[in-house]
Order: C-alpha cells, then structure tokens, then sequence
C-alpha cells in the first residue's frame, strides 16, 4: 500500500457498470459503487453547523503552535443527499438476515426483533452518560441490575459481570479470573495451562495467550466428542482450567460431561463453557448445574441482538459464588432502595471495560428476554434444535457425516465427496450465494475435512427449510452434472469471486484521498 | 411473545420426518440429570405494548430521558448526531448481516469499513486504520502489546493524564508490573521524568491527546522523538474530534494513535456501544488486531473489497494470533463513517471549533459569574477542570435540581480532586445554557452548605 | 518433486549443503499445501537458531506455516527477492525460492535428516 498522500487526479467515480461507457440498469446488480472519495467535489457540504454565538477565542492563543493543524484533514465533500445514496446504494450490496436465510453455524443468525432497537434508542437510554452520578442513571442502573439475575437465572450462576464488548473479551475476563482465584489458593506459579479441545474456535486459545497462560490442545474422539484418555493424559498440577464449548463445535452435545468435569476437578481445575452455542441449552440446561465454574454468553448469538456486520456484541461472563469476588469493578448493588456502582471491590481483575461494557447491547437482550419469558427460553432451545435435526434428516444423504449423533442446534457436514468432481465445500458455499442464502460456516471446526456449519436457530419456518433443502439438492445435482456452473458461482451477486491472494500481496488499505480544492 | 412461526402439526410433521413422536428423543444424549426440571423464573413473556411501558418507564428514571443539559465529558461527550446518521445505520441491509467473510454479498460493508479506514488514517496522520476495537481503553492496551511483540520489550510508559478507566484496562490486560504511570502534576505529566523512564526495557510511551483533563500538553513531539531514540515506540490517545484542528499525531512523531471513537456519531448509551480506533505505521501492519479490508478486483475486473491479512486473526493463528478480537465494533465504525462523510472536510472543523469556543467562553464564564479558577494552567480543547471551594459531588446535586448536570465530579477518580469539576462544552451548548451554567455553579457556591458553613468559610 | 541431493525434516523443509553454508527452504509438497504465498517473514540476518527452532513464517490467504531450522547455526543471508515476490516459493521452491542460509557449525546435524527416499516415504505414509 502506499504512504504517499498525491492527490487524486480529477476525482472521476469509474463506470457505473461493468461495461465501461454503458450506463447502469435497473436490477442489474453489478454495479460498482463509487467512493466517497470519488464523489467528493471541492466546496460541497453536508450539515450546516449554527455560528458560534459566543466571544471567539483565538485557537493560536490556546493551544501551542505546533500542535495546530496546518492542512484540514482531506475528508469528503459531499453533500447530504449525495451521502444517503451512497450509503443506501451500499446497503443494497449486502445480504442480512432481513433479507434471507442465513445459516452461518455458530453464529446464530436468528430474527433481531425491532422493538428492542427501538427501546436501546430511547433518549433515557442513549443520552446517558457513563460517569453521570449514580442518582441521574437509575433507569439503566436498574437494567443492568435485573439483566444479570436474569442470566444468573437462565445459567444457574451465582454472579455475572457484563463489561465483556464480545464473546473473546468474555473468555479473556474468565481467563483473569480464573487465574486470580488460583492466585488467592497459591497456585499461581504452579497452574497456567489451559486446556482446549482442538475443536474449539480460535479465539479460545487466542484468549488463553492474552492472559498470559499456555495452551494444550486435546485432540477429540473419532465422534468428534472431548477423548477422556486424552483429558486425562492432559490434566495435571499445571492445569489451571479446560474451556469447554457446549454443545461442541460440532454441534454435539458432550455424552460424557459431567465425568468430563469431575475429572477437571479432581485435577484441580476450573472448568469454563465458551458459551457461543448456547442456543441449544436455554431453558434446557443451566450450565452451573451441571458443574460448570464459570461462563461466558453472546449476546449477540443467544439474545438476538444483531451482529450489526462486525458487532457490537457483548459477552457476559458468569461466575460461580467463589469466583464473585475477583469480578471486574464496578459492579451493580441495590443500597437503601437504590442502584449504585459499587466500586469496593479489592479483590476484582481490574477492569476490562473502559465504562460498563455494551449497555446498548444489554438494553436489546433485556428487552428481548422480557418478551420471551421462561417459556419463550425453552422454545428457543427447543425449536432451534428441531429445526437443525430435520435439516440434518433431509441432507445427511447427500453428504458425508462426520458422526452418527443427533446434532442440537447445529451440525457438521463434510463435503469431501464433492472432491470426486473436482470441486470443494467452497463451490456449494459460493453457489448459494446465487440463490439468496448467505452460505454456511466452511471450513471450521477444523477437525472436519471440507466442513459445512449449518445452524438454522429457531426463527426459520418449515416454508424456508425446505426451500433451503431443495436448493442445496439442485446445486448437489449440479456439482455431478456441470461443475462448471459451481466454479463460476456466484454469478448474480453484485461482484464474483475476488482475488484474495492479490489483496495480501499488494496491500491497499486506503483511498486515494479527494482531490483538494 | 415469539418470534418463531410454527404450528403444531408443523412439528408433528418435521418429527414424522425423522421417523420420532416425541421431541425427547432428540435429546438422547443430553443426560437427564442434567436437564432442568423447573420452569425458569423469569418475568414475561410481555407483548410489545407492555415492553414499551416498562422501558420507557425504566428510561425515564433517567435525567437524561428530560433532557438534562449535559457537561458531561471525560471520553464521551453529548455531541450532535445529524438525523441521518441513525437513518442509515439502522439499516436491516448494515444492522442485520454479519462479518463479512463471504465478501461477494458483503460488499456494502466491506467498502463501509475500507471508507472508514481511510478516513480514521487522514485524520491521525498514520498509514493504516483498522477496522475498530472495542473501546479507547482496549486500544491502548492492544496497543502496548503491538508495541511489546515488535520490540520484544517488556514496559510501558503512560504519561499522566491518560483516562484513568483506560489506565485501569490497560492494567488489567498488560499486567500492572509491565506499566510505569508517570503521575501528572498541574494537569500534564512532566516531560523530563517521562523521558527518564525511556530505558532499554521501554517498548511503548503512552501519550494522551488531549488529556483526560482537556489539557494539550506541550513537547510532545520532542518525547516522541526521544522514544524513538530510545527504541520505543509512541502511542498516541487521541480525541478524534480533536484531530479535525490538532496537529495528527502520525505528523510529530507517533507510530500507532488510538482512541475512543464515539464523540463521532454515536449517542454516550451509558458508556458502550462506542468503539476503539487504530491506526498505525505502514511498517506495522502486520502486527495490527482485528479486521483489516482491502481492495482487489473479482474475476471480471471490477473494483471489490474482502478481508485481507487474516492470517493474523485468532480463526487461523489461534494462539498466535496479533490479538483474540473476533466480533469487535463494525455497526459504529459505519455510523462513524457516515458522520465523517456528511461532516466532511470543513464540518468537521467547525464541530471541533465550536467546541473550543465554547469551553473557551464557559471558562470565562465560571471565573466571571461563580469567582472559579481553573485547577491548571494549560491550553485546553473542549474541556477543562474547575476547582472548586465546594465537593463537586455538592455541585452536581445543586445541578441536577436545575436540569443540568454541570460536571464529571473528580472525587470518583481519586479523593485528593473531589473537589476538582471536569466540564466538558460541545457545539449543542448555547450561549444561554452557559450562562445557565456559571449562574448555576455561582449559587452552588454561594448556597448554605449541609453543615450550616458557606462554602469558601474554613 | 523430490531432488535427489538434499535433506529433508518432517516439516517439510529442505536443506542443501553449499561449503559451509546450508541454503534452506520448502518443499514442492509444501508450497503446494499453502497454495499462493503472499508473505514470507524472514528473520535478521546474524541471527543465531537452534536446530528445530523456528526461524520465520510463510503466509499465504488462509494459512499461516511456521518454518523450523533443519540445522543449528547463524543466518549469514536471506532471500530479499520475496518481498516483491513471495510466488517464487510456489513457483521455484527448490531454486529461486530458498529461503535463509545458515552458517552451520555441526556438518553432521544435516546428516541425520531425512533423505529423498524417506522423506518420499514420509509424504506416502501421512497421505
């Protein structure tokens, strides 16, 4: 990529279409939108600001020279309608759960109710200030407050924090905690392994790192499920804890976790659930009941807040009784019939979170959870997991299983037997694309050749199943018939596929700025 | 009230399907002691017209649902957001879709975050911006171990006056042993006992622009230049409103600059959703956190974006991962990004401007109508720090029985300042409501304390 | 695509003897593995490695490869060509693109790694 600043030369947006010269046409589809860079021309303008109504201060007079910016930064100049069709024109690229299905295993791309957008935006809400006086935020004070015995309720936690921004940073806090309270037992320097199942998402023993620790990877069974010879070929006086994700990456549900936990236990350690799929145990299984010391939840997966391509999220990590004291600061009390934050907490991590943590995100889950009640939980869970069971009985023909098992709320498919026709789990994935289904997760978990992740999470109806079903049986017949049409894929989205080795080789990570006036 | 669209002959048919009665069946592996027997105990389930109530009774319990006229700041401040930048945000198309990993229908947010990273460079003078972080305070700490994994050295340098939560963060993931806190004194951190700190174990020197406090310290290009000399590496916090009439610190000497991006665009929502930006040296791309995009071309030629670099991420590097960040902060990296682009060039500049005049007048203001000095001496951008005769906690609640709410009361961060109010004054504060302001401070000052003395009486 | 003449480690690195230096890379095998290489990051030259240690990555879109020394010794010169073209590793694994030479003090460390045959072996065993 280049440091160089030039300025552009004229600022000519290119072709509207693929077709240089040709004007665009409607429901084309592949249309390049220009950049704001592009669109920039010198001396248009956007939003009108008031004119200052007070004495002026002269910035030279305050601030010492070199500190005073010489050239403005080379922003756009746009101006307002030109910004809402660019930015409209742009939406119109991407496919959302809005739109389509969006069976992205892992990621549970469930409905994102409006009504909580819409309560997160409530002035009350959104013009708070995090370092108002406890007395002016009562409302969101007493939010937080309820959010975290609702989670403690639905896990079976003692105590919760909520200033993890995602499901990662929610590993991390878990981490430090863990590694505090085996500080308060002594056993700092002895306990600072982790153990993580080589099926685990990456940011588990990424996670693990960045608390300082050291990662044993166990390698799983031939099903896919934790190996108890391995664990316990693993588990020793340096374990400090075994983050375990359940149902498992493969969308299994661990036979055997309870004897998995004691034995974790017995060695000594703690035993974290990465709550990502946790959409297959709301209302079903409450974690800290079956033994579970701590977790983390995704707000942003289980609690339907939308992903908002890229997060926010928020990732909640709950704790048992033990773990309460080394929470991060400050925590949420109720003193004399009031909120506050307490902030005497000489045993806590520290914190993680430069304010509270996601509270927009937290208003969007309360909400949510209201709406559901006890009852809505357990259908999630309930409705998620039939969903993925009879998608699963209508294409495990077709492919190869990595496993006999019932899956929960998601399963692994493998598409090697597509290698017979020269293609791979990639063709199927673009291929879908062309018929308005964002693909599934490919090519994780990684103990799975030429993997297929599909989790349908409850708010899919049987209409958009089978119609799911039937497409994917219609790109299988392709792949034998004219693989050549799976290569190609996509063909009707807005760009085909793109050079990827060409954008890490030769970096370009910025425009070219708008030309100056 | 539910959002799943089923009937029960509908589920009676998926089970025919899989050749079951019952749903138990599907759940032959979960065993039964570890199946909850109880029904939750949970409130609800509400209909919409009853969630409205409860919210909106919950926000009210708020002063900010009346609209209390805020001098709120210390990182995120009660700036203008024009109508369209929710608008547009709350798109399902930009709300409702995930990260971009299949980018062929992910092209609108993939050219929102390569806008944005292009914008997030200009403005702090760097080569690179990253597609966000979580907040101010993480992006200092990732950071510091970018910082620490390229100089393989192990201690940070923070100059006084960085936001103290940020300090906490940074702590918190960095480990308190690997930081060295120069203590401000009068509002800055001395310059010569930070560049004594620079020895051969230093990779990074954190340097905050402005500061907590408001204040722009002076000689920070020289103690960029020493670091360098030094072998470490400056961070730069920046305020990125800031930036629109500061000199960007990738122009006097910093390698990475940080900072809390939510003064652009994006409500306060009691501290978070905000977002982190990062931008750094072209020579340290490699070692960024998070998401990166870049431009490319599709099999027919035409102009695209994907995510590149990505085997620095935790979904192929794991435990070698520059960082474990996966989902980070994109939606207000868009919003950012809009608000940027319907600012611009020379609107951005007059928010910034505003901003300063105003501070500048309330200052004077304070002085003139309530006898109040400003706790330091310095130049200052958009906020400053008043020492009062009075606990600001005192002043506040004086405050607040006016709708206002005057100050962050310093008294939270440490005891030795409870008496220092930190006041913040963006470009929504009129003239009259900062008159408002003194007027209200003034008789604060001059009220009967709850102990029957006058403030100012010792 | 097995040169007969040089050694080989279970990690797919080969070693070629030239005087008292040895010229390093990896394999056809690999790089085949990798697929398009877009980075390679090289280490300082000077800098001392055990045998076994790593000494550098090799990156291509999806996959990240850490290379490992084949034998202890120093690093007196690295491939400065494949910083504007790192498909010289796909492209000429065995020739254009080497990687590091290594000054080696133990002649007989590359003794003990594998030959064309085993590592032929090796590839047939694990695939």
């Amino acid at each position: 990529m280049s440091a160089d600043r030039s300025a552009a030369p004229g600022g000519q947006p290119p072709p509207a279409s693929g077709r240089a010269g040709e004007p665009p046409v409607w429901g084309e589809g592949r249309i390049v939108e220009p950049l704001l860079s592009e669109l920039s021309r010198p001396g248009h303008r956007g939003v009108t600001l008031p004119a200052s109504d007070v004495p002026a201060t002269p910035l030279a007079q305050a601030v010492p020279a070199w500190a005073l910016r010489q050239r403005p930064a080379r922003l756009p100049e746009v101006s307002e309608p030109e910004v809402v069709r660019h930015y409209t024109r742009l939406s119109a690229l991407n496919h959302h759960v809005d739109r389509g299905f969006y069976p992205l295993g892992s990621c549970t791309m469930k409905y994102n109710p409006k009504i909580n957008d819409e309560m997160a935006a409530l002035r009350g809400f959104a013009e708070s200030h995090p370092l108002a006086p406890d007395e002016a935020v009562q409302g969101t004070l007493a939010l937080m407050h309820g959010i975290s015995r609702h989670l403690c309720e639905i896990t079976g936690f003692a105590a919760c924090t909520l200033q993890p921004a995602a499901g990662a940073q929610g590993e991390m806090t878990g981490m430090l905690m863990a590694r505090a309270w085996h500080a308060s037992r002594g056993e700092a320097a002895t306990r600072r392994t982790v153990i993580v199942p080589d099926s685990a998402h990456g940011t588990n023993p990424a996670s693990v790192h960045l608390a300082g620790w050291s990662v044993r990877e166990i390698k799983s069974n031939a099903e896919g499920m934790i190996d108890l010879a391995a664990l316990d070929a693993a588990l020793g006086p340096d374990t400090a804890a075994v983050m375990i994700t359940l149902p498992s990456t493969l969308g299994i549900f661990e036979t055997q976790i309870r004897e998995i936990i004691r034995r974790i236990h017995a060695a000594g350690g703690l035993v974290y659930l990465d709550g990502a799929n946790f959409n297959a145990l709301a209302g079903l299984v409450r974690p800290h009941d079956i033994g579970f010391d701590l977790a983390h939840l995704n707000l942003h997966k289980t609690f339907s807040t939308p992903h908002g391509g890229g997060g926010p999220g928020s990732g909640p990590v709950l704790v048992s009784r033990e773990l309460e004291p080394f929470l991060p600061y400050p925590v949420v009390v109720q003193r004399d019939g009031a909120y506050a934050l307490d902030w005497q907490r000489p045993r806590s991590i520290g914190r993680v979170h430069s304010y509270h943590g996601n509270v927009g995100v937290l208003i969007r889950a309360y909400t949510y959870i209201l709406s559901l009640g006890a009852e809505g939980v357990a259908e999630v869970s309930r409705e998620a997991i039939l969903n993925a069971n009879y998608l699963l009985g209508r294409l495990k023909d077709a492919f190869e299983m990595p496993h006999e098992h019932p899956c929960m709320h998601e399963f692994v498919l493998s598409g090697k037997g597509l290698r017979k026709h020269g293609l791979r789990t990639l063709d199927v994935a673009k291929r879908l694309l062309d018929f308005g289904i964002h693909a599934p997760t490919v090519y994780f978990p990684l103990i799975v050749e030429e993997a297929l992740m599909i989790e349908p999470t409850e708010t899919e109806t049987l209409r958009n199943l089978d119609e799911f079903v039937a497409i994917v049986r219609r790109i299988l017949r392709e792949a034998a018939e004219e693989p050549e049409t799976l290569k190609n894929a996509p063909r009707t989205t807005p760009v085909s596929r793109l050079d990827e080795g060409r954008a890490a080789r030769e970096l370009k990570l910025t425009w070219e700025p708008p030309a100056e006036a | 009230m539910s959002y799943v669209g089923r009937s029960d002959a509908e589920r009676k048919q998926m089970l025919e399907s899989l050749g079951l009665r019952d749903f138990d069946e599907l759940l032959r592996d979960v065993p039964a002691e570890a199946r909850l027997q109880r029904r939750l105990d949970l409130p609800g389930p509400l209909s919409e017209i009853e969630i409205r109530a409860e919210l909106e009774a919950l926000a009210a319990r708020n002063d900010a649902a009346a609209g209390a006229v805020s001098f709120l700041g210390g990182g995120m401040y009660d700036h203008y957001i024009p109508a369209i930048v929710p608008r547009l945000m709350l798109r399902s198309e930009f709300i409702t879709c995930y990260t971009p990993y299949q980018p062929e229908v992910s092209q609108g947010t993939l050219t929102v975050i390569f806008e944005f990273q292009s914008m997030i460079a200009e403005l702090t003078g760097l080569d690179v911006a990253q597609a966000s972080l979580y907040d101010g305070g993480s992006a200092v700490a990732e950071a510091c171990l970018l910082a620490r994994a390229h100089t393989d050295r192990d201690r940070v340098v923070v100059a006084g006056g960085l936001h103290p939560s940020y300090m906490d963060v940074l702590k918190t993931i960095v480990g308190a042993e690997h930081v060295t806190h120069v203590r401000a004194a009068g509002g800055v951190a001395p310059a010569a006992e930070i560049a004594r700190e620079l020895g051969p174990d230093v990779a990074a020197v954190v340097l905050a622009y402005p500061n907590f406090f408001g204040v722009v310290q002076d000689g920070l290009p020289e103690l960029a230049a020493q670091a360098k000399a030094a072998g470490a590496l400056t961070v730069a916090c920046a305020d990125p409103l800031g930036l629109a009439l500061l000199t960007p610190p990738g122009q006097w000497g910093a390698d990475i600059c940080v900072g809390e991006g939510q003064p652009l665009g994006v409500p306060p929502s009691f501290g978070g959703p905000g977002f982190g930006f990062m931008a750094v040296r072209k020579e340290l791309v490699r070692r960024l956190p998070g998401r990166l995009v870049g431009e490319t071309a599709d099999h027919d030629g035409r102009r695209g974006y994907v995510l590149t670099l990505q085997t620095r991420e935790q979904h192929i590097r794991r435990e070698k991962a520059t960082s474990n960040i996966c989902t980070n902060q994109g939606l207000l990296a868009l919003g950012a990004a809009i608000y940027l682009a319907v600012l611009g060039k020379s609107g951005l500049r007059e928010v910034a401007n505003l901003c300063f005049q105003k501070a500048h007048y309330a200052a004077a203001r304070a002085q003139q109508a309530a006898g109040l000095q400003l706790a330091y001496a310095q130049p200052f951008f958009r906020e400053f720090v008043l020492e009062l005769p009075l606990p600001a906690a005192e002043a506040l609640r004086f405050g607040r029985s006016q709708g206002m709410l005057v100050g962050v009361d310093l008294g939270r961060v440490a005891q030795g300042w409870k008496n220092h109010l930190l006041v913040a004054v963006t470009e929504k504060r009129t003239r009259a409501e900062i008159d408002r302001w003194a007027e209200c401070l003034a008789a604060a000052v001059r009220a009967p304390r709850p102990d029957g003395a006058r403030a100012g009486t010792r | 695509m097995i040169p007969q003449g040089l050694r080989y480690t279970k990690e797919h690195e080969w070693a070629r003897r030239e005087g008292d230096t040895v010229t390093v890379g990896i394999t056809h095998w690999a790089q085949e593995q990798l697929s398009d290489v877009v980075y390679v990051e090289l280490p300082a030259v000077g800098r001392a490695v055990k045998q076994a240690e790593g000494f550098g990555v090799i990156e291509a879109v999806k996959t990240v490869s850490d290379m490992y020394a084949p034998v202890a010794g120093e690093v007196v010169e690295v491939n400065t060509a494949l910083a504007d073209n790192p498909g010289l590793v796909n492209q000429s694994p065995y020739e254009q693109g080497w990687i590091i030479k290594l000054k080696v003090k133990d002649a007989q460390e590359l003794d003990a790694l594998l030959d064309a045959t085993a590592y032929a072996a090796l590839l047939e065993e694990a695939h």
